[in-house]
């Protein structure tokens, strides 16, 4: 597939989207591990439901028992990502995996794609326009947080057909695995 | 875990288990069982909205009695200023505090004077920690409760200042002990609160390990001999100590008038609340605001389950009443108030802790797959969140049921979509009968009525069933 495509801690480039969505990427996890998966359609432009996919998952967490940093360092990540999909993109999902372990979110859009994703990972560049900014949003500080809270980051671009992030957590206080 | 406390009783008698009140709390923390409304004691915060929701007035607010007082040699009483604001003749704030000491205090010190205070203090510690914030204002124990149960995160963005009812019985205890010569523990210091939160908050400090304050006195309870007292009162006693700053505390707005920070945001209501601490905890307000100054309820503390006079009423009568007093305090007094603060005087001696009572199991595993099942039942449970299982909604009954606390019957159409099925297993019974046997017709027509009723479903479901057809009908496509 032609277009641009970069992963960040990950040098191996993807460039369909399909294809990763069944990798195992937290590695040694068991068959048997409890996990649950959320699944929250986000919509484009519409400020009104902004913040509420991403409400709902921190909910959930506290609902778990995870702890308070932990379940901080999701939603703001998880809530950066949700804003880049209504500020941005037309529609795209918001996907988070949690075991005891870990917390995965995938961030997807169908939406401009990010031409060059180092200028956006720098604090303060942003591509949104005027009107969004008068809201209050795209102060481009999006990636750059979503970078400090999480302890992956991926990002796959397509210019012109989309992005997908994802966003991996660890909960480094949980209890040890049992084997 | 420490064992919570809180202030809100329900009488049984009055409550006729309507499930207004399940609806209402913000914490989620009533469910409807056997008629009657019982609150889980752990995620009560003393809010107060279920006491103003009740068409029954079943949900009785417990203050301390007045009997209490009788305990100490020396009675003080702590006034607060949202009481300033609760009448409609206009007493002068001294005729106020006039009737105050003629209720049978032995001294009155007032909550709005520490106020000014703690204004300072809190302006002071903003000052130094420029850029760390929002800072949470720490004067409302409901929010306190609400930012420990609900945000857990947020609880060292908490102001470690204490609030002005400690401040007031602090400084109250050591003046008075100084100047009479009396031991400090046979000085009684009692709060006039204008909320049960308050109650709870000196039973179960958050800043100390033990209150200054000995009890709290509702407003409300004392409203009718206070009244008489003022009608009586002229202007005698000491001239009032407190500040328009200090005194405008008791309405939304005051703190941070008090504290003058220009970035700021005032916040009343508890549903507001909520929407703004939401959104602080997903980052969006971050470097740009310095101090937040919570209310739980409407119109701040003039708006308290204690109070009796309208809160829009009082409020203004509190703004004109901050008229009469000197607008701010005097420099050498500031001075003071601030050799005080470099002390450490109007710190917190703990920081507030976060108190989770929100997950399912304290095994992560275990509530991960609990979370799991619960959102399995709910999408089988309707979405109306209307209450009839006497859980707030549909969310809250799934979780239950994985807790083993509820039933899935106890969903009214859960239970009816099962009556149907047994109906219509009846049926099929019936119609199995021993060939011997005479089939009386009349029988089978009533078993026959009796199954179309059963099929009829409530118009949500039917909506639904029909939903989920369409969709399996496209799924085989």
């Amino acid at each position: 597939m032609k277009g641009v495509s970069c992963l960040f801690q990950e040098p191996e480039v993807t460039s369909d989207f399909k294809n990763c969505e069944n990798k195992n990427e937290t590695g040694a996890e068991s068959p048997f591990e409890h996990k649950v998966t959320l699944e929250f359609a986000v919509e484009g432009k519409n400020f009104r439901a902004a913040g509420e996919a991403s409400s709902r998952l921190k909910h959930t967490l506290q609902h778990i028992g995870f702890p308070a940093p932990l379940v901080r360092r999701v939603a703001v990540a998880a809530y950066e990502a949700e804003m880049n999909i209504i500020i941005h993109a037309n529609r795209g999902t918001l996907k988070a995996e949690i075991t005891p372990k870990t917390v995965t979110i995938w961030a997807e859009d169908e939406g401009p794609g990010i031409p060059d994703i180092e200028l956006a990972m720098q604090e303060g560049y942003s591509t949104a326009p005027d009107y969004i900014r008068e809201m209050g949003f795209g102060a481009g500080m999006g990636l750059p947080n979503i970078k400090k809270c999480s302890d992956i980051l991926e990002i796959e671009t397509v210019i012109g057909a989309g992005t997908r992030l994802k966003m991996v957590i660890f909960n480094k206080t949980g209890p040890e695995r049992e084997k | 875990m420490k064992k919570s406390t809180y202030s809100i009783f329900l009488d049984e008698e009055r409550c006729t288990g309507c499930t207004n009140c399940i609806k209402r709390c913000p914490t989620e923390a009533i469910r409807v069982r056997d008629g009657k409304a019982k609150i889980l004691a752990d995620r009560c915060i003393d809010c107060g909205e279920c006491i103003r929701i009740c068409p029954n007035h079943a949900p009785i607010p417990q203050s301390d009695s007045r009997e209490k007082t009788k305990q100490f040699k020396y009675t003080i009483a702590l006034p607060d200023p949202a009481l300033f604001g609760q009448f409609k003749t206009k007493p002068s704030p001294r005729q106020i505090l006039a009737a105050v000491l003629a209720l049978g205090f032995d001294g009155v010190y007032e909550v709005a004077w520490a106020a000014d205070a703690v204004s300072i203090a809190i302006r002071e510690f903003i000052r130094e920690h420029r850029g760390e914030g929002p800072w949470l204002s720490s004067s409302c124990p409901a929010v306190i409760r609400l930012i420990q149960v609900r945000f857990p995160s947020l609880t060292e963005q908490i102001l470690p200042i204490l609030s002005p009812v400690e401040v007031a019985a602090k400084l109250a205890k050591e003046e008075t002990s100084w100047q009479l010569d009396i031991p400090q523990q046979e000085i009684g210091c009692f709060y006039l609160t204008p909320c049960p939160a308050q109650v709870t908050a000196i039973r179960a400090p958050y800043h100390l390990e033990h209150s200054y304050v000995d009890g709290a006195l509702a407003i409300s309870d004392l409203y009718c001999e206070l009244r008489e007292k003022i009608a009586g009162a002229r202007e005698q006693g000491e001239p009032v100590k407190a500040t328009a700053l200090g005194l405008t505390w008791g309405r939304v707005g005051g703190q941070t008038r008090a504290v003058q920070s220009d970035n700021y945001l005032a916040v009343d209501g508890i549903y507001n609340l909520l929407q703004v601490l939401e959104e602080i905890e997903l980052g969006k307000f971050d470097n740009n605001i310095d101090f937040l100054e919570c209310q739980c309820c409407q119109g701040g503390c003039v708006g308290g389950a204690f109070t009796v006079e309208n809160p829009f009423v009082a409020r203004v009568t509190l703004r004109r009443m901050a008229g009469q007093l000197r607008p701010k305090l005097e420099a050498e007094k500031e001075q003071k108030v601030l050799e005080y603060n470099r002390k450490g005087y109007y710190r917190a001696e703990k920081e507030v802790e976060p108190y989770s009572i929100m997950s399912l199991d304290k095994d992560i595993a275990k509530a991960i797959y609990m979370v799991e099942q619960s959102e399995k039942i709910l999408k089988q449970l309707p979405g109306l969140d209307c209450g009839s299982c006497g859980c707030p909604t549909c969310r809250t009954l799934a979780e239950d049921i994985v807790c083993g606390i509820a039933t899935e019957t106890d969903c009214i159409f859960k239970l009816r979509e099962q009556v149907q099925s047994l109906a219509e297993q009846m049926l099929a019974l019936a119609l199995k009968v021993p060939p011997v046997t005479l089939v009386q017709r009349q029988i089978m027509k009533t078993q026959r009525e009796v199954l179309e009723l059963a099929k009829r479903l409530p118009p949500v479901l039917a909506k639904r069933n029909q939903k989920s057809n369409q969709k399996k009908g496209g799924e085989e496509e």
